[in-house]
């Protein structure tokens, strides 16, 4: 205990419980980094391993002494919010000037070995070998590793794109059947999941010289074939074998490919850098700008549109159920709070419904026979009716409570001065209340400003033009990020982080438009 | 308190107010009272029309958008029977995986969020309000805005650990732990509104900062920081965007991307179905807010946006 000279913070010592529990966190940080640092290393995610760093360093400097206070409750917090906030925030940056996307996301070694692989040809005489697919990652994703067993003398050998093939010494693997069963490290892929990535593994080859290379033949046998597309590393060309056609090394777009004389390209490109071409595409293309712009005004409009209406309907519906003479008032607020209440993507999802054009609920009632999600205009209306039904019972809520919460004595002091009602809302009730919920304005405004849910569960961005991917007529800037990176017409990433920092500068604007309205940088005490 | 946008002389005194109604001719209480009733029932009609049509969807036995109306004209329960039994999709186990990704983000968002703001709330050292306001900024820019750096991210650290891969569980909740942050503004203000007064006394007692934190304020601020978390707890139910992008097998996928599935694979002859996991979905929730609903009410000022 501490004796009262002492100060209160350093010479207390610790009790047994508090010292075993930081002996088990730090063993357990050591044993985690330890056991994951030599995968990361061996797959090149040297980002993670940064990370694991970063915690591990950090859990023993903030741990260990009895200094940084405040850093001990901090950190574990700011862990996640650097590694899954920020770090990505910067990879999307460096993302967006490269040309990341379907078919350039590996190295150029990667390219290369890809594409002679994929011109290995059997031929009758081709030697086969006993094939197990394994991986030291995740069955699904890979990266694959073949076990392979010569059916002649039973030797082992393991190979992989970025290995050659290499003999494996005997007592690594247990050979049954003349198959490789198991091996340290590896899992053996079973039939169902080499089925399920079949596409990825027959992308696998395993060089075995200049000009051979062992390919799957069935999901339990390899062949050795020879490549009809040789590599010519001091000149960096391709050779085809057996039309004597030469590939070199050439720009088409903004990405080099392998290209011969007559102007074909190999499919297969690697990743690089591209310069400012994703931004020039986006702001001077004129189609992409254009698509852009009016992806922009559309968000504006509905986030704008969204607090305008949920504000001036939760704020009526406030001033008009906000009298002590109504003894339902408790009635009201339960049933309007409801619709808040709802999970949102249920909310989104059950609207989705209504909006049928010949069965849908609102043509039915209404006696309508509006295309509502097949005419661009009518959809833009969906998505704000929706957003106003999930959105007004918020407001009134806020309106309520900040009605309650104006001083009496004002409204007493119109009253006398003789104001009419109407007076006294529109110059007295409504500047006040304007004043008290203006920074949840700001903050809805910020919020619908990237709300994802409220387009794509209800329109999934759509109507499309015909033979348009890249943008509906709902699509929000975030939903059509979503739709360049992750839609069905291919993936590109490094145009589509181009966007996202697009987005990014823009949610700047408006968080900087936020600061200034709630004025927090006054406040923080 | 008394204070009435348009109250007549009458009502000045509340109490008065009751009998008055009573004595009012009818054209009088319609111009003061009743059109309020009426533009509330227009209100409520329109806040309660589409769960009354997703109730009466779910019991309808078609379960077609054509066969569906607002009035039930029959009853059965086949359709939460087929979700049940798992006939369109692994009901059970969407809800399974929401409830433990929404009580593990949940969880560990308030606990971290109430740690660091402590140290805020408590503490004074160099960096404390920049870290406050850079916070805050940082929170403007969600996981979602950057949904092509997180999702290779993942699917690098997958190939290493596949338990924190794509399409895994444990992958998708790290990555929503990005915001654990989160609640630090909000919860700070309830730490600034216990005393110093009390840790100073504590302190002074033989506490350590740490004691003061787990046995002084954390049992006071618990109901609220209870209140937190259920908000927070149905904010990450929301969450579609990375779980579309993650969760890709049936068996992963949370409530959000699962009815999702379920419902756009199959728009005219699921909505059935659909309704009925909605409202075994939605139930649950509104209980909870109608139970929460004094707190929300109070603490919706404080910056709650529904998400």
């Amino acid at each position: 205990m501490t004796t009262t000279q002492a100060p209160a913070h350093r010479s207390r010592s610790s009790s047994i419980p508090t010292i075993l529990g930081k002996v088990l966190l730090l063993g357990a940080t050591l044993a985690i980094a330890i056991w994951i640092i030599p995968a990361l290393i061996a797959l090149q995610q040297w980002l993670w391993v940064a990370v694991v760093l970063f915690a591990a360093i950090g859990i023993f400097v903030l741990y260990t002494t009895k200094r940084f206070i405040p850093g001990k409750y901090i950190f574990p917090g700011t862990f996640f919010l650097v590694v899954f906030l920020i770090a990505p925030i910067v990879l999307t940056f460096a993302y967006s000037f490269t040309n990341f996307g379907d078919g350039t996301r590996g190295s150029k070694e990667q390219a290369v070995s890809a594409i002679m692989g994929n011109s290995v040809q059997q031929a009758p005489d081709s030697p086969r070998y006993g094939l197990s697919v394994a991986t030291a990652g995740d069955p699904a994703a890979g990266p694959y590793t073949f076990f392979l067993v010569d059916p002649e003398d039973q030797k082992v050998y393991q190979g992989s794109l970025e290995q050659d093939l290499t003999p494996v010494p005997a007592g690594d693997v247990t050979v049954e059947g003349g198959r490789v069963t198991e091996a340290q490290g590896f899992t053996i892929l079973t039939m169902p999941q080499i089925n399920a990535a079949g596409r990825e593994i027959q992308q696998v080859s395993v060089k075995v010289d200049e000009d051979s290379a062992i390919r799957m033949l069935t999901a339990n046998q390899a062949f050795e074939g020879t490549a009809t597309m040789v590599y010519d590393e001091e000149a960096d060309t391709f050779t085809n074998t057996t039309s004597g056609a030469v590939y070199t090394v050439q720009k088409v777009g903004n990405t080099d490919y392998f290209v011969d004389e007559a102007g074909n390209r190999l499919p297969q490109s690697w990743l690089q850098g591209v310069g400012g071409a994703n931004y020039m595409r986006l702001f001077t293309d004129g189609k992409i700008a254009g698509q852009f712009l009016k992806a922009f005004g559309w968000t504006l409009v509905f986030a704008a549109g969204s607090v305008l209406s949920t504000f001036l309907v939760g704020f009526a519906l406030a001033l008009v159920l906000n009298d002590e003479r109504m003894k339902s008032r408790r009635f009201y607020r339960s049933v309007l709070l409801m619709p808040y209440a709802i999970p949102a993507f249920i909310a989104i999802l059950m609207w989705s419904n209504f909006y049928n054009r010949d069965f849908g609920l609102i043509n039915q009632v209404l006696h309508l026979h509006i295309n509502w999600l097949g005419d661009p205009t009518w959809a833009k209306a969906a998505v704000l009716l929706t957003n106003l039904w999930m959105g007004f019972p918020y407001m009134f809520i806020v309106c309520t409570g900040a009605l309650q919460a104006l001083p009496g004595d004002v409204m007493e002091a119109a009253k006398i001065d003789g104001a009419s009602r109407l007076q006294t809302t529109m110059r007295v009730v409504m500047p006040l209340l304007l004043v008290a919920v203006s920074p949840l304005l700001v903050a809805s405004f910020a919020f619908n400003f990237n709300n994802f849910n409220a387009i794509q569960l209800l329109t999934e961005g759509g109507p499309f033009p015909a033979g348009e991917y890249t943008r509906g007529g709902t699509d929000i800037l975030i939903s059509m990020i979503y739709r360049i990176a992750f839609g069905g017409s291919g993936a590109d990433f490094g145009f589509a982080s181009a966007v996202s920092v697009a987005l990014f500068v823009l949610t700047g604007v408006i968080a900087a438009l936020q600061f200034r309205f709630t004025s927090v940088l006054e406040d923080v005490n | 308190m008394s204070h009435s946008t348009s109250a007549p002389a009458v009502a000045s005194t509340p109490s008065a107010a009751d009998p008055a109604d009573r004595r009012m001719p009818f054209g009088r209480w319609m111009a003061e009272i009743g059109w309020r009733h009426i533009v509330g029932l227009l209100a409520v009609a329109f806040a309660a029309f589409p769960i009354i049509y997703i109730l009466s969807a779910s019991v309808n036995p078609l379960g077609t958008v054509s066969s569906t109306s607002l009035i039930p004209t029959s009853f059965s329960l086949d359709h939460y029977r087929t979700l049940l039994a798992g006939e369109r999709g692994p009901f059970l186990r969407w809800y399974l995986n929401t409830i433990i990704v929404c009580a593990a983000v949940s969880i560990v968002q308030v606990l971290l969020s109430t740690l660091a703001a402590y140290a805020f709330s408590r503490f004074r050292f160099a960096g404390r309000r920049m870290g406050m306001l850079s916070l805050l900024l940082v929170m403007m820019f969600p996981a979602i805005l950057s949904m092509i750096a997180i999702y290779t991210m993942i699917s690098g650290l997958g190939q290493a650990v596949p338990l924190f891969g794509l399409d895994s569980l444990p992958g998708y909740i790290i990555v929503l732990l990005g915001g654990s942050l989160g609640q630090v503004w909000l919860i700070k203000g309830f730490f600034d509104t216990v005393p110093k007064e009390l840790d100073e006394a504590a302190i002074i007692d033989g506490c350590t900062h740490w004691q003061v934190f787990s046995k002084i304020l954390l049992p006071t601020l618990t109901p609220i920081l209870a209140t937190t978390l259920l908000i927070s707890l149905v904010g990450v139910m929301s969450e579609f965007l990375l779980g579309s992008i993650f969760l890709t097998s049936n068996d992963s996928k949370t409530l959000a991307v699962g009815m999702y599935t379920l419902l756009s694979g199959d728009r005219s002859n699921n909505l059935g179905v659909f309704a009925a996991g909605s409202v075994m979905i939605m139930v649950p929730v509104i209980i909870l807010y109608q139970f929460l609903q004094r707190f929300i009410v109070g603490g919706s000022t404080a910056g709650a946006v529904k998400g």
